[in-house]
This record gives structure tokens, C-alpha cells and sequence, in this order.
């Protein structure tokens, strides 16, 4: 199958990439130093030309877990309709990975979209600031010790009575 | 026989003008969400706000004077809310329409504020997610007889109004 020739050539390349299979959902796991490397192989040499999806996960509360976040980036090969998900962990304090901006455009918003909810830092990307939430705030709220309801941003603005209006 | 209408009318003032306060009310649709749909079909034909006086829907504040806040208001857009509210001109008044509008609906989450009535003040509520385009017209029917019944010439009701009416916002210490 392409996919097992395209993981035979990855950990050629690359050590310490880790592969498996649910259906058709396929997945390489990497480090983070590799991270870049490996997305730029895959678009480079084995026509995953589309990024669609740039997530996060925070495994803080799941109970078999070994590291805090995980990124997953999602490749998508435009003439055969493969996809193929690219993920890798991240630990505190050192939440920095590099940017995906070059490889691919479209990873400018998406990228934001994980710093302002997540708080990972991607060096190398133009303009990284909050995109959902104010700029003033200043938690991440998807992270699961951010409560749902907030810790009292959404109410702290100034009241304004009939009279005075 | 055709109406003759006289050529001299007495009237009190401030009735006369609670007449036509009331009668012709235009909006300022402040739509956010899914209840900006129900508004825009409140508008439209077949439910016609038009009949009640709401003749056009003015996108300017400065020539409106009922403010419809459909849909939820997340944190980010509380303070262009605050600030559409204070750049209407007297006499105004706001009608909050929909759960989300009125306290958060389902959202109670981070971003959205549970109810509008925290930071502006609101004079009729609309229940419904979103509200049937009859219920916001019973909304606008009631207000019309809130203005006829409290109404002044010279809008001193408002000016009474010095309290904050909704629940408080949470006090951080």
C-alpha cells in the first residue's frame, strides 16, 4: 500500500517515528524537533499538497497519558484523496514548535487558533496573536483547567443603568 | 359621506406623544445569531413589523429608537453593544429577544454573557430560541402600550430609571 511505503521512507529518514492504523485513519507520530522536517517531506515528496486541519489536545485529565498536548496537523493529497495525520507531543514549560507558515499558508489562522486556545508558541509565524478571544484575556481557555464557565471575564465590563444612558 | 377630519385638534402633549412614540417605533436590528433570522422574517412579508410602524430597520443608531438584540453576545462584541446603546438618541428603549439575549440561552460558557441585561437596560424580553415572528410582534405590541402608559413628552421616565435592573455582574475581589 502507498502508505506503508510512505512510513518505510519516513523512518529511513527519520528516526523515531511511530505509525498506526485505525480503518482509514492513519497516523505518524514524531517528535517535535523532526516535526517540521517531516510535514515538509510529506509535501514535498509524497504530494500531501493540502493542510486542513491544525489542532490541539490536551491531555491533562485522560487517564493513560504521558505527555500534556498534542498537535496534530492534518495532510491531505489532493489527486488520490489520502489523508494522513501527522501528531506530536508537547510538554510543559517547553510549549514552542516550530511554524507550519511556510510550508503552507493556511496555517497562519490556524496556528493563531491554538495559541489563543492553547497557549503553544509557534516560532516563525508572522503575526501570532489571540484570533477567537479578546486581547486583553489572558487564559487559554480549551485547556482543561480552565473552567467552562470562565473564572468572571465574561462579566466585567462596566454597567450602564437607564438614567445615564 | 367622506370622513371630515377638523382643522383644530386639542390633545393633551404627553399622550399625543406617547401616540406617536408608540406608532412609529424603528429598529435597530443589533443581530448577532440564529434570532437575527426570526428578525429578518419579522420583517419580512408574510409577518410584517411594518404594520406596527416599524417601517424600516435603520442600521445607523443615530436614527432608531428600539435597539432588538437578537442573539448571543459573546464578551468581544458586549462593548460595541454598550456602544451602539449609548449612540442611540432619546427616547430609546431595547428589546431583548431570544434565550441568549436575555440570559445566555444554552451558552453558558466563557465567551458569552448571560444576559444583556447585566450592562444595558432593557425594557422587554422575548423568550424563545429562537422567538416565533408573532411573539416578537406581541413584544413590540406590549412595548407600544408600555409607552402609552409611561410614557412623557419630554422622556422624563427615563431619567427615574437610576438603578440597575438585571442581575449583578460577578464581583472579582
Amino acid at each position: 500500500m502507498a502508505f506503508d511505503s510512505i512510513v518505510t521512507t519516513l523512518k529511513a529518514k527519520f528516526a523515531d517515528v511511530t505509525t498506526s492504523e485505525f480503518h482509514d485513519n492513519r497516523r505518524l507520530v514524531v517528535k517535535p524537533a523532526q516535526l517540521f522536517d517531516v510535514l515538509k517531506a510529506l509535501r514535498d515528496e509524497h504530494d500531501f499538497h493540502m493542510l486542513f486541519e491544525l489542532t490541539a489536545a490536551d491531555y491533562l485529565k485522560y487517564p493513560k497519558a504521558t505527555d500534556r498536548f498534542g498537535v496534530v496537523y492534518g495532510l491531505l493529497n489532493i489527486q488520490t484523496g489520502e489523508r494522513v495525520f501527522v501528531k506530536t507531543f508537547l510538554n510543559e514549560p517547553d510549549l514552542t514548535i516550530r511554524s507550519a507558515f511556510t510550508l503552507w499558508k493556511g496555517a497562519d489562522w490556524l496556528e493563531r487558533e491554538v495559541y489563543d486556545m492553547y497557549g503553544i508558541v509557534f516560532e516563525g509565524h508572522p503575526d501570532l496573536r489571540r484570533i477567537l478571544m479578546p486581547e486583553a484575556f489572558t487564559s487559554y481557555p480549551l485547556r482543561k483547567d480552565y473552567p467552562l464557565r470562565g473564572r468572571g471575564e465574561r462579566h466585567n465590563f462596566p454597567v450602564i443603568t437607564r438614567a445615564e444612558s | 359621506m367622506a370622513l371630515t377630519i377638523p382643522d383644530v385638534m386639542l390633545a393633551r402633549l404627553d399622550p399625543l406623544a406617547n401616540w406617536v412614540r408608540a406608532n412609529s417605533l424603528w429598529p435597530m436590528p443589533f443581530a448577532t445569531a440564529c434570532c437575527g433570522i426570526e428578525l429578518m422574517a419579522t420583517g419580512a412579508s408574510k409577518h410584517d413589523i411594518a404594520r406596527f410602524g416599524a417601517e424600516v430597520m435603520r442600521f445607523s443608531p443615530r436614527q432608531c429608537d428600539l435597539m432588538i438584540v437578537a442573539g448571543r453576545v459573546v464578551m468581544k462584541m458586549l462593548p460595541v453593544l454598550q456602544r451602539i446603546w449609548l449612540q442611540m438618541p432619546e427616547p430609546k428603549w431595547c428589546i431583548s429577544m431570544g434565550a441568549c439575549a436575555s440570559s445566555g440561552g444554552v451558552f453558558d460558557t466563557y465567551a458569552v454573557v448571560q444576559g444583556v441585561d447585566r450592562f444595558i437596560p432593557v425594557d422587554m424580553y422575548v423568550p424563545g430560541c429562537p422567538p416565533r415572528p408573532e411573539q416578537l410582534i406581541q413584544s413590540i405590541i406590549d412595548l407600544q402600550e408600555k409607552i402609552r402608559q409611561t410614557g412623557t413628552l419630554q422622556g422624563t421616565e427615563f431619567g427615574k430609571r437610576t438603578e440597575h435592573m438585571g442581575p449583578m455582574p460577578i464581583h472579582l475581589n
